[in-house]
């Protein structure tokens, strides 16, 4: 327990971030940090975190991964049905629905919470209103440690999203303890405080055994594709929104040797919604996997709840595209439908994308849409609609690209008007370069040769381009 | 409403009243308080609306108000939704051969 001289005041506990930081993850993270911005992130995966055989062992000895590989049949039909001659890529789904959480997050949690288990922590704490929490639950219930999930559910009506609420129960159904907060950033107050008290473990997405938990799944597809078509797959879509899923999968897909497949993110377009708005907040019909993370997160990953993220999407991300929710909610339809499988909805983001970037591919391409999560009670598309009625948001079938976020969901009046929406990727390395940059900006410091090598990795940028953006930012020094 | 010590109640707090909330955020989230709910076994005896102690899961002691007492679960699969039905019914015309193109 915290003692007593201890105040526990919002900036107090601010100030003490980072030492509860340090105490409650066990990393000294400014060990890879160098000159002024400078931050050698693969060492750190390397000396932190588990290789890719020791990740694999301690999730099957946890009855996590090496979940079946699908090919849909019906949907890739329909792709082709709707494309030009030749066209229509092979479709293949990830059913990551079959961990003991019920979603790929599992993999991440089996890891963290075998660290804090090593390292001697009674419990673990993570904050997260997604399937996370769950993933944390149910690994704490299976290696006997702990769990407190910390959640933002309601807005300051009190009215939860349905998706959210149900997420607290399955945590609450694996043993946890549920912080249920109102909307807001300040959540993060109330995080360290209950990591202070506790003493236990942040089993946070963002440490370097939340990210290497996901190499696995990467690995998986890599090898189960192999098998199944002889090849690896010519793209991976990933749904993004903290970035670590599709960091994860890359760096497992890599590892395998599969550096020729293209990985997409994608994410649903939440834009014009604000994330820290409570009147936002009901008005928003996904929770995760939306634009509203995975923008920042990309272009500033060290804005998590740990000092250096181990998720860097943009060092991996090939492509990254938007969809709009009234094409997830049809494609959680169209799943069930044709192929008999409940999921997601948010899951199913990947999946949109993939389903109308398959129509722009060769026939004799594969696809894979690399995750799906479990469903039900409030987590499915009816409530979710429903819920979205209740606020005063327009349902209809039309043509989704007229969709407005928290104005209106549109289902497409026809398959054929699914689309994939490329983001510009270029200006989002661009804003990445110059979000890293600015601390060593404003001690008007020259960067070392590793520093701008550091941002190339980061950015795949050139150095030339990086160079400009430099420029660009300190006028005075150019 | 009455509870008894040791009943599974649950409670609401004030984390942050207005005033206390941090200047970068919405004005919309700025204006209410950051409140915060928790489960735990009652310290006491009491009632519906009490300001009460309780311990929680993992052993912590939680005060606030009891604004449920044995909360359960009350989220569903929601009303009705006619435009859901029609998916399917649409895409399996398109792929099996409805009245599209005649296969």
């Amino acid at each position: 327990m915290a003692s007593s001289d201890y105040k526990m005041g919002y900036k107090d506990v601010m100030n003490r971030r980072n030492e509860i930081m340090k105490r409650a993850v066990g990393i000294d993270y400014a060990a890879f940090e160098f000159d002024r911005i400078g931050f050698d992130y693969e060492r750190m995966m390397r000396e932190v975190g588990y290789s890719l055989s020791e990740v694999m062992a301690i999730q099957r000895a946890q009855g996590v991964g090496n979940t079946p590989l699908l090919k849909l049949n019906r949907l890739t039909a329909l792709a082709r049905k709707l494309s030009p001659t030749g066209m229509g890529a092979q479709l293949f789904l990830k059913d990551e629905a079959s961990n003991p959480s019920g979603s790929f997050k599992a993999r991440r949690a089996a890891v963290a919470v075998y660290q804090a288990k090593k390292l001697g922590y009674k419990g673990v704490i993570a904050a997260t209103s997604g399937n996370y929490g769950a993933a944390v639950a149910s690994q704490a219930a299976m290696q006997g440690l702990k769990c407190i999930i910390v959640q933002e559910t309601y807005d300051s009506k009190g009215k939860g999203q349905p998706e959210i609420i149900e997420k607290a129960r399955k945590c609450e159904a694996f043993g946890a303890e549920v912080v249920q907060l109102t909307v807001g950033p300040e959540l993060f107050y109330e995080f360290l405080v209950l990591l202070e008290q506790t003493g236990y473990f942040n089993a946070s997405l963002y440490t370097p055994y939340g990210i290497a938990g996901i190499e696995s799944l990467g690995a998986e597809i890599a090898d189960q594709m192999l098998v199944q078509t002889g090849r690896y797959p010519d793209a991976v879509v990933c749904t993004n929104a903290g970035g670590g899923n599709l960091t994860g999968t890359a760096r497992g897909l890599r590892k395998r040797g599969a550096v020729e497949t293209t990985i997409i993110g994608a994410s649903v377009d939440l834009s014009g919604l604000h994330m820290a708005s409570d009147g936002d907040f009901n008005r928003k019909s996904f929770t995760t996997g939306h634009t509203g993370f995975g923008l920042p997160f990309a272009t500033m990953p060290d804005r998590s709840d740990v000092p250096r993220s181990a998720a860097r999407p943009l060092r991996y991300m090939d492509s990254y595209v938007t969809v709009k929710q009234g094409e997830v909610f049809y494609m959680t339809e169209a799943l069930a439908q044709l192929e008999g499988m409940e999921r997601g909805p948010a899951g199913n983001v990947s999946l949109a994308a993939a389903f109308a970037l398959a129509m722009t591919m060769p026939e004799n391409t594969a696809i894979v849409v690399q995750e799906t999560e479990y469903t039900g009670a409030g987590k499915h598309l009816q409530p979710q609609l429903s819920f979205a009625r209740e606020n005063g948001i327009a349902i209809r079938f039309g043509d989704p690209e007229e969709e407005i976020p928290g104005k209106s969901i549109i289902l497409p009046s026809h398959p054929s008007l699914m689309k994939a929406r490329p983001l510009p990727l270029v200006q989002l390395r661009k804003r990445l370069v110059e979000n890293l940059v600015s601390p060593a900006v404003s001690a008007h410091a020259q960067l070392t040769a590793h520093e701008l090598d550091f941002l190339a990795d980061e950015s795949r940028l050139t150095r030339e381009a990086i160079e400009k953006i430099i420029r660009q930012v300190i006028p005075s020094d150019s | 409403m009455m509870f008894q010590k040791e009943a599974w109640v649950r409670i609401k707090r004030i984390v942050m009243r207005p005033e206390e909330r941090t200047a970068q955020i919405p004005e919309d989230t700025r204006n209410v308080p950051l409140e915060m709910w928790v489960k735990g076994f009652a310290e006491q005896n009491g009632n519906l609306g009490d300001t009460i102690r309780v311990r929680t899961l993992t052993g912590r002691i939680e005060t606030g108000e009891v604004v449920e007492i044995e909360p359960s679960y009350r989220h569903d699969f929601g009303k009705f939704i006619p435009e859901i039905l029609t998916i399917g019914i649409t895409l399996r015309d398109i792929l099996d051969g409805g009245d599209n193109d005649g296969e």
